[in-house]
């Protein structure tokens, strides 16, 4: 038995940060967006954002990898941008994995910012405050547990994401090998000790994560006016 | 301050459309029953809400003008607004509340009211480290007044404050209102259905019905109009007058007023001799007499005439109008709601010299305007 191999920790991490981070600046105003608006194409919208939630991983990745190969329009453009392309590569990973967990963050910002309402803006306009002064000093600190759950689940969901990554990613060490791809490949090659430190870890932080997430809803409950 | 105002608000079922010039001073009411429009209107005051057609402007500085395709949004407008459920911020403390306006106040006429001066006028000095979800609705919205004040604004509105309170806070909360402007300088417009409030606070009033202007001018006077009775509702209809403390009677715990020369007593007043105080008769506590009653236990007996008799054509009740000698004459100062059957037995006539009978315990304690009936 050859010693642990913590870089697909580390890659896990770095992926699941740079993701949730993305996803919180592109998930925000959709969010929003969505909450506030009176479309009709609302119900469209919506159902896009979750269907990450209902497809099969390997479809999604599917999808992605033709989208992302060298010859697709968006692979080429990425190329043409960045000189490395989107399959197989790290960026590749976060593009896939923000849209695998899109519905994670989205949802529970969409939630909270619904939650909160149109009452405190109308309240902070006729103070002075402007539209994008009210949404940062009134509208986000009352979604506060919106952001609290977004960040933890988008997190925790990108960490455990397995289809996707193999579609698009590949097993390249230090590249796209995050830990449920390295636990597949222990399996493969019958090495359960590690396997069992990997998965092991895995199952004890989703679990802290949860927990985590329920121990703030108690403790931030949604402000009213 | 002129508030010029023609608009048109549109919704299913419903149309508000409204073409005033108000010459702001004091406090001016909007007042109307539920559904009437009068939140619509404050909404469209303070670009809350987008009228199809609209043309504002306070002082001759436009808001909206339709035509022109000008409509300033709320935050620029410089105007404040008191909702009915207070929107104070849930994750600032009272204080946080107060500075946040501050914060954002307008610069213009030297700026924003002392926060002290604020708090003071608002009694909000025990409570400025408090969470505002532990707050009673009488506190909210004293910080939501507060608040408002702090914003600097040039016009403030009310929308039905005190509707979510019970009795008590109402009545607590009424002397601070009233106070505000004279005290900081800033007309305010007060929307509500309950016309004790009105005839409380109101220097002037407009009254709206199903979207419409149908009365509109000084609060005695057309608190007294049928079209105020419509908002109100016949049981509760009745007049206004001004009168003045005259005596305290302490042995009885009452005091005595001047009535334009005639005397009434009330339950105790906490307030010095010539202390003008307004008061509201609803006609139903009103009987009349044609002289002077003896061995009867109601005190206030005014020397009146009779100004007008309506009769309703088909119902069992008349209204007299009475004036009072020495009062401004032409006008009613007093309504009385008695049968039919006894205007005619009394054979009342126009200009008949009558006795008004008020009863002590009318002139309920929460009906006066005044700032010293909080402390009894």
């Amino acid at each position: 038995m050859t010693d642990l191999d913590l870089g697909p920790v580390w890659l896990t991490l770095r992926l699941a940060a740079v993701t949730v981070i993305l996803l919180l600046v592109v998930g925000t105003p959709l969010a929003w967006w969505l909450a506030h608006t009176r479309t009709r194409v609302k119900p469209l919208i919506e159902a896009v954002t979750a269907l990450p939630l209902v497809l099969p991983p390997t479809v999604l990745g599917f999808y992605l990898l033709v989208l992302f190969a060298p010859g697709a329009p968006l692979g080429a453009a990425w190329l043409g941008l960045t000189g490395e392309t989107l399959t197989f590569s790290f960026s590749g990973l976060v593009l896939a994995s923000m849209l695998y967990s899109l519905p994670f963050v989205v949802q529970p910002l969409q939630g909270a910012f619904e939650a909160v309402g149109r009452s405190p803006l109308e309240a902070a306009a006729v103070l002075g405050a402007r539209p994008l002064d009210a949404f940062f000093t009134v509208a986000s600190p009352l979604a506060l547990r919106g952001y609290l759950t977004a960040t933890v689940l988008g997190f925790a969901h990108t960490l455990g994401e397995f289809g996707v990554v193999l579609m698009v990613g590949g097993n390249i060490p230090g590249r796209t090998r995050v830990v449920s791809i390295a636990i597949y490949e222990q399996v493969e090659t019958l090495n359960y000790a590690q396997a069992h430190v990997l998965a092991g870890g895995l199952l004890v932080f989703s679990f802290a994560v949860l927990v985590l997430v329920y121990a703030l809803n108690r403790r931030y409950p949604v402000h009213t006016a | 301050m002129k508030l010029d105002c023609a608009l048109r608000v549109s919704h299913p079922g419903f149309t508000l459309e409204i073409e005033e010039t108000l010459y702001l001073t004091g406090i001016s009411a909007v007042m109307g029953a539920s559904g009437s429009g009068k939140s619509t209107l404050l909404r469209a005051l303070a670009g809350l809400e987008t009228p199809q057609r609209a043309r504002i402007t306070l002082n001759d500085w436009p808001l909206h003008d339709s035509v022109a395709g000008l409509c300033l949004p709320p935050h620029r407008r410089g105007i404040g607004y008191v909702f009915q459920d207070a929107r104070l911020f849930g994750h600032r403390r009272v204080l946080g509340n107060l500075n946040f306006a501050r914060q954002r106040a307008r610069p213009a006429n030297g700026g924003a009211p002392a926060l002290d001066a604020v708090i003071a006028a608002l009694d909000l000095s025990s409570l400025l480290e408090r969470r505002t979800q532990g707050l009673s609705g009488g506190e909210r919205q004293r910080v939501a007044i507060a608040r408002a004040l702090l914003a600097n604004p040039r016009l403030l509105l009310l929308d039905e404050p005190l509707s979510a309170l019970d009795l008590g806070r109402k009545t607590e909360l009424l002397p601070y209102i009233r106070a505000l402007p004279g005290r900081f300088g800033i007309p305010l417009i007060y929307v509500s259905h309950a016309v004790e409030e009105v005839a409380q606070l109101a220097d002037e009033v407009l009254i709206l019905d199903a979207g419409r202007v149908t009365a509109r001018g000084e609060v005695h006077e057309v608190l007294e109009r049928p079209e105020a009775e419509a908002v109100s509702g016949h049981f509760e209809a009745g007049v206004l007058l001004d009168a003045r403390v005259r005596r305290q009677v302490p042995e009885f715990d009452l005091t005595e007023l001047d009535l334009a020369g005639q005397h009434l007593t009330l339950p105790r007043v906490e307030a010095p001799p010539g202390t003008p105080l307004r008061l509201r008769v609803r006609a139903r506590d009103v009987a009349l007499a044609l002289a002077r009653v003896e061995g009867v236990s109601i005190r206030n007996q005014l020397q009146a005439r009779v100004l007008r008799i309506d009769a309703e054509p088909e119902g069992a009740y008349a209204e007299v109008l009475l004036d009072l000698p020495g009062a401004e004459p032409g006008r009613a100062h007093l309504r009385a709601r008695i049968t039919r059957e006894a205007a005619a037995n009394l054979e009342l006539a126009v200009g008949q010299p009558v006795w008004a009978l008020v009863k002590s315990v009318s002139f309920d304690r929460r009906d006066l305007g005044s700032p010293e009936r909080n402390q009894g």
